[in-house]
């Protein structure tokens, strides 16, 4: 919370209050998540002893950390090359939908012509043109990487284009007023206005650009020499291998989680001093 | 007060669409040192008269001259919005910095300044808050701060309290008239409020709708600067209602939906 010169109440009674409403809302958002899922996992856990379900239907939790632990070198080399893939096409869609908003905000005619390739390539799915992009580009990587890009670009670029036409446009009047350079306007007023819009926009391409990177995968893995967490996946099913792709899945979600929690983290980072979403109310 | 001719309206007029006149036909001179209200109804091209003189809006027909200055400042005209219209991500110092920032002033440069203008609106405490951490008067006063700040010889306010309460607003009445006074300003302030254009004006310009047009140029009598006490004089009570008579004269001859 930035510093505030309103008088406070300094009574007990109000502060107790303030604090413990502070401390619930701790435990609810950490604790609480925590709690269910330990509950959850040992249910797992007992459920699968007590029925003594085989391991190739359904693999104890306690199994399927074993298998982590056991298969951890090449599960963490394949973790690293699915990050790596996520968050290289996550960097490349920022870098593309923010340039190419940024055009479309300052040219009207730029965005007619252009809007309807963007949608098109958004509409169209990519478990659908990834095969015929693996089969034009060269590099399984670089594929790969255009498919999650295509996937995470949408929305930054969408997002991107209306939070720099919502500057408030009196603001936009002022701005003429004291002669803005078109710099000027960019850098200290349509910017930060388009910055909620990209902030929330970040958050949906992180999962996306994920979920692109292990779609693509998918639909490569039989190429065999791609090394992300979708084939051990795939190569886990295929030799029936049920705890190693559940500890496969396991680490994908865990890397979804990972995301989603920095993008939240960025996103409270850049507006949590003044914008309406992140601002935390004092009562 | 000196008499020059500051801004000088000739045949105005501006059309929205085919047909619709704004404000049609308006002329006027002011000169240096008045205090103008455009006072009247909803709807009669006060604002749009404002924009026009502001130069953020084009005329239709007629011209308007504003003499060039010969004094030091960075921008002569002063504009303040009936919202506070601040930029909410940045703080209140950085909000009043603004207009010096884009003619290219350094913050180390107009530190002073900016510091001294927050002074004169009784904001020093409040330089690093956000807007969202003000009351309304106060980001209205960020925002007088910041019409201010680049010493302009003309300051334009729309409407600038009607959302604001009536202690607030005869507060704030004063400190425009105490900076108008100071820094030797022409004002052209539009409301709705026939006390608050009889307690700051020296001159009302009554409007009407339909096409937006001055049906009557009220000079006051009243001495100015005004002071707090005047608002309870039965003299003022007078002056009020005789600007009420001709303000319900326009709103009678024409039916105005408002
Ligand atoms: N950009 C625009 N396009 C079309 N019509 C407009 C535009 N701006 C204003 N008008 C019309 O011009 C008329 C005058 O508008 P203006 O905003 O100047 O009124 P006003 O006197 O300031 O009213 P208020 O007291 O409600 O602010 C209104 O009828 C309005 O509908
Ligand atoms: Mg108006």
């Amino acid at each position: 919370m930035q510093k505030t010169s309103t008088t406070k109440d300094l009574s007990t009674p109000v502060n107790t209050a303030q604090l413990r409403r502070a401390r619930r809302e701790r435990v609810l958002t950490w604790v609480m998540p925590i709690i269910l899922l330990i509950i959850a996992v040992g249910l797992w856990e007992y459920l699968v002893w007590y029925h003594e379900i085989p391991k190739y239907l359904i693999p104890a939790p306690s199994l399927i950390a074993e298998t982590l632990v056991k298969d951890g070198p090449s599960l963490m080399a394949s973790s690293w090359f699915t990050v790596k893939l996520t968050f290289f096409s996550l960097g490349l869609a920022i870098i593309g939908g923010v340039l190419l908003g940024a055009l479309f905000a300052l040219s009207r005619p730029v965005e007619l012509s252009l809007f309807p390739f963007a949608v098109i390539l958004q509409v169209t799915p990519v478990v659908a043109i990834a095969p015929l992009i693996l089969i034009y580009v060269d590099s399984t990587f670089a594929a790969l990487l255009i498919c999650a890009w295509i996937v995470a670009f949408f929305p930054i670029l969408s997002n991107t284009v209306m939070g720099l036409r919502s500057a408030d446009h009196n603001l936009i009047d002022l701005f003429t007023m004291y002669r803005a350079t078109r710099w000027q306007r960019l850098r200290y007023l349509l910017a930060p206005s388009a910055l909620p819009y990209f902030m929330a926009a970040l958050k949906v391409a992180g999962g996306l650009a994920l979920i692109g990177a292990v779609v693509a995968e998918f639909v490569a893995g039989t190429a065999g020499q791609n090394t992300g967490l979708a084939s051990r996946i795939i190569e886990s099913s295929f030799r029936s291998e049920i705890p190693r792709m559940f500890a496969a899945l396991v680490l994908v979600s865990f890397l979804g989680i990972i995301i989603f929690l920095l993008t939240s983290w960025a996103s409270s980072k850049v507006l949590g001093h003044w914008h309406e979403s992140e601002v935390r109310r004092e009562y | 007060m000196t008499s020059d001719l500051i801004i000088r309206l000739t045949h105005v007029s501006k059309k929205f669409g085919q047909a619709f006149l704004a404000v049609d036909d308006l002329s006027l001179n002011i000169k240096e040192g008045e205090f103008i209200t455009f006072l009247g109804p909803s709807g009669c091209g006060k604002s749009t008269a404002l924009k026009m003189i502001a130069g953020l809006l084009p005329v239709s027909a007629g011209s308007i001259e504003i003499t060039p200055s010969s004094a030091v400042s960075e921008q002569d005209l002063g504009f303040v919005f009936q919202e506070p219209t601040l930029m909410p991500w940045a703080t209140v110092f950085d909000n009043v910095y603004l207009p010096l920032r884009l003619v290219g002033l350094r913050r180390s440069e107009v530190e002073p300044r900016v510091t001294q203008i927050l002074k004169e609106v009784g904001l020093t405490r409040f330089a690093d808050s956000y807007p969202r951490e003000l009351s309304g008067g106060m980001k209205m006063r960020v925002s007088i701060a910041r019409a201010l700040v680049t010493r302009p010889r003309i300051l334009l306010m729309d409407e600038p309290f009607a959302a604001l309460d009536e202690m607030t607003r005869s507060k704030l009445n004063d400190d425009v008239v105490r900076l108008a006074n100071e820094n030797k300003l022409t004002v052209i302030f539009v409301t709705h409020s026939v006390f608050e254009s009889v307690y700051l004006s020296t001159r009302i310009m009554v409007m009407a709708a339909r096409p937006g047009r001055v049906v009557a140029d009220l000079p006051m009598q009243t001495p100015w600067p005004p002071k707090d006490e005047w608002r309870t004089t039965p003299e003022f009570m007078s002056e009020a209602r005789k600007v009420s008579e001709v303000l319900k004269g326009t709103l009678d001859a024409k039916d105005i939906d408002h």
